[in-house]
């Protein structure tokens, strides 16, 4: 049986405004993680992030980050993915007030 | 001040339209981000958590009302409207768009300024007491020395690429304010016998993973030798420093491995060679530079205004106790503004507030300002007669905190509100330290005391020297903050001890609240400082007011 595999998003940075992207699963990058693709397979995994790297004129440093499913779409786990998808937590400033 | 010549101007010139090119040549794809990422790190760009970030250097921390405004234009045109000064003396945006950058350093290049070298390994910006040319125990400024180092140092061609990042501090008083003791070098004027200046050299200080205090190399280099005697320092290390191992690469580690006997044969061989080398033209500069920072023409004039202000101004009064420091010029006070309103973020200043700043500065600071490591602001220069002024504009623009040096003046890191490295954050835990102590109207009974906090075990804010220190750490996924207890950033440096179990997020203020208040049964008389009950007592007693429940459990054990 093959070791539990805990699903993943594509994330990055946006080359010219740096802040935090996401893939989806039509290819596009969205501010958005609930629109994220949810990748639940490590091989499909793989392939994604390599498409993703394949994007250097839109993605800087592209990775594959825990994920759980939502209600709305794939939340993050680690509090670190949490804060890139509202921003600092000292001004309202950033996703929390942009998307 | 110092001015920039012809040369500098044309390498800031060259190197922005430089900048702009690899800008272009990345977004059309010409430059790979690995290619890319050197160089705009050369150029003091990071990319973190939600933007870019822009680290301007502001040379050992002194800044004219011009420059204050071009950076308050900056935060305004293109950040938030607002910009951090860090632990190190320069100013972060944290939300420029990669495409503005190259226009960001032209407008810095518009008034003397640069991000350069504020990021690789280098030799970062040169930091200095941020009292410099002004305090009363002062024996020269360091300034023409820090600015004699920033040339020599900026585009050096052999220390483009050394192990690691390379900072260099100097105080021009016998007074640690700049941490000289936590830096790769660390420069402390003193006087030899007959009373000629020169510097007692530190080499080997520093924070982050494995916190050093830093060991003296020369107890007594002349003035003249400065800048042979640092070459030599910096070339040894360039070539025994480890470059196999990141966390083994600061000099500190270097000196720790070799030894510091072996690290001084070496340097003191380099420095024979190299000393004739520089043939006096050094020197020949430094008198230049000197003479970019002659004090300011002192006026004389009654203080009555101010006492008499300090008598009918209850608050004007506060402030002034804790806000004015002495200085060297009679009927002149140093002021401190603080960056750290109770519940605000530390370091961060409006643009309105740096123009405001700037503005008293020039009508009443003799166009002086400085950055402190503390992420305050300071005018240097004000004569005490107009205090009570100075101190009604503050109060307008929400800069008249009276903390200096309390509780509520806390370093804090960016920490993962911002920092791509951090492992928790810092800023709400400085902002509800500070509300909280605000609310029980304490700190002035509390005095002196210096809490410090980083989001990483890189030490940004300075925990280690903390006289209480914060760090915060992912524990399996949750922010979990380590105490460490009397630590110490003066010429008396010392590293902060562990202790014990860290706190969660919502443990965290509690904890120092504890701690401060046990701190207030445990002193022998009001006067006696956080710290030096600490040194009386030892770490005991503060550890069984932070863990209460395992004291408990000890005496039981033991009856
Ligand atoms: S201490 Fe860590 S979290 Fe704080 S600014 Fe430095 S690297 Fe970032």
């Amino acid at each position: 049986m093959s070791r539990h595999f805990t699903p993943k998003v594509i994330t990055a940075n946006d080359l010219m405004l740096g802040d935090a992207i996401w893939l989806t699963e039509d290819d596009r990058w969205t501010r958005d993680i609930a629109e994220a693709e949810l990748i639940e397979d490590e091989a499909h995994a793989t392939i994604r992030l390599l498409f993703a790297q394949a994007q250097p004129e839109i993605a800087v440093g592209p990775y594959l980050a825990d994920a759980k499913p939502g209600t709305t779409g794939p939340q993050p786990i680690h509090f670190r993915e949490a804060f890139r998808t509202r921003g600092p937590s000292n001004y309202a400033h950033g996703k929390q007030v942009e998307v | 001040m110092y001015v920039y010549n012809d040369f500098d101007e044309a390498f800031v010139r060259e190197r922005v339209a430089q900048f702009r090119g690899q800008v272009e040549r990345r977004v059309s794809g010409a430059l790979t981000e690995d290619e890319f990422k050197p160089l705009r790190l050369m150029n003091g760009l990071y990319l973190q958590l939600h933007a870019y970030m822009l680290r301007v250097a502001v040379p050992y921390g002194t800044l004219n009302p011009v420059q204050m405004r071009q950076l308050a234009y900056l935060a305004e045109t293109y950040d938030k409207g607002y910009g951090h000064f860090t632990t190190r003396q320069n100013i972060q945006y944290n939300w420029p768009k990669l495409a503005d950058v190259p226009d960001m350093l032209e407008a810095l290049a518009d008034v003397g300024m640069h991000a350069i070298q504020t990021s690789g390994n280098t030799i970062r910006n040169v930091t200095a007491d941020h009292f410099a040319g002004a305090a009363a125990d002062e024996i020269e400024d360091p300034r023409p020395v820090a600015e004699l180092l920033r040339q020599w140092s900026t585009d050096h061609p052999e220390f483009q690429f050394l192990p690691r990042k390379f900072k260099i501090a100097v105080t021009g008083s016998p007074t640690d304010r700049a941490v000289t003791k936590a830096h790769d070098i660390g420069l402390r004027m003193v006087r030899d016998a007959s009373g000629a200046p020169g510097f007692e050299v530190i080499v080997g200080g520093g924070l982050g993973r494995t916190p050093m205090v830093g060991k003296v190399l020369r107890e007594f280099l002349p003035k003249a030798d400065l800048l042979p005697y640092c070459e030599a320092i910096v070339s040894v290390y360039n070539l025994l420093g480890r470059r196999d191992n990141k966390y083994k690469a600061r000099i500190k580690i270097t000196v720790h491995e070799n030894g510091i006997d072996t690290i001084r044969s070496l340097v003191e061989a380099k420095f024979a060679e190299l000393r004739p080398v520089f043939a006096g033209f050094d020197q020949q500069l430094l008198t230049q530079i000197e003479g970019h920072f002659a004090p300011p023409t002192f006026r004389s004039a009654p203080t009555d205004s101010y006492e008499a202000a300090r008598l009918a101004n209850p608050a004007f009064r506060s402030w002034s106790d804790t806000n004015l420091s002495a200085h060297k010029a009679e009927g002149y006070a140093i002021v401190s503004i603080s960056i750290k309103k109770h519940g605000a973020t530390p370091g961060d200043a409006t643009a309105d507030q740096m123009r405001v700043m700037a503005d008293l500065a020039e009508r009443f600071g003799h166009g002086e300002l400085r950055i402190s490591h503390e992420q305050n602001v300071i005018l240097p220069h004000v004569h005490k007669s107009d205090l009570a002024a100075v101190y009604a504009v503050l109060r307008e623009a929400d800069l008249a905190t009276a903390n200096i040096g309390l509780v509520s003046d806390i370093i804090a890191c960016p920490g993962m509100d911002y920092c791509a490295l951090a492992t928790a954050r810092s800023i709400p835990v400085a902002q509800d330290i500070a509300t909280r102590f605000e609310e029980l109207k304490l700190e002035h009974e509390v005095g002196p005391l210096k809490i410090k906090i980083s989001g990483c075990i890189n030490a940004c804010g300075h925990h280690h020297v903390g006289h209480i220190g914060i760090l915060g750490l992912d524990r399996a996924g949750v922010e979990n903050y380590q105490i460490t207890l009397g630590g110490d950033g003066s010429e008396d440096a010392a590293i902060g001890k562990r202790a014990g179990p860290g706190f969660s997020a919502d443990e965290i203020v509690p904890a120092i609240e504890r701690l401060v208040l046990g701190y207030l049964d445990l002193r022998a008389a009001p006067d006696e400082t956080f710290l030096q009950t600490y040194r009386r007592l030892g770490i005991e007693p503060f550890k069984a007011i932070l863990y209460p429940a395992a004291a408990t459990e000890e005496k039981a054990n033991a009856a």
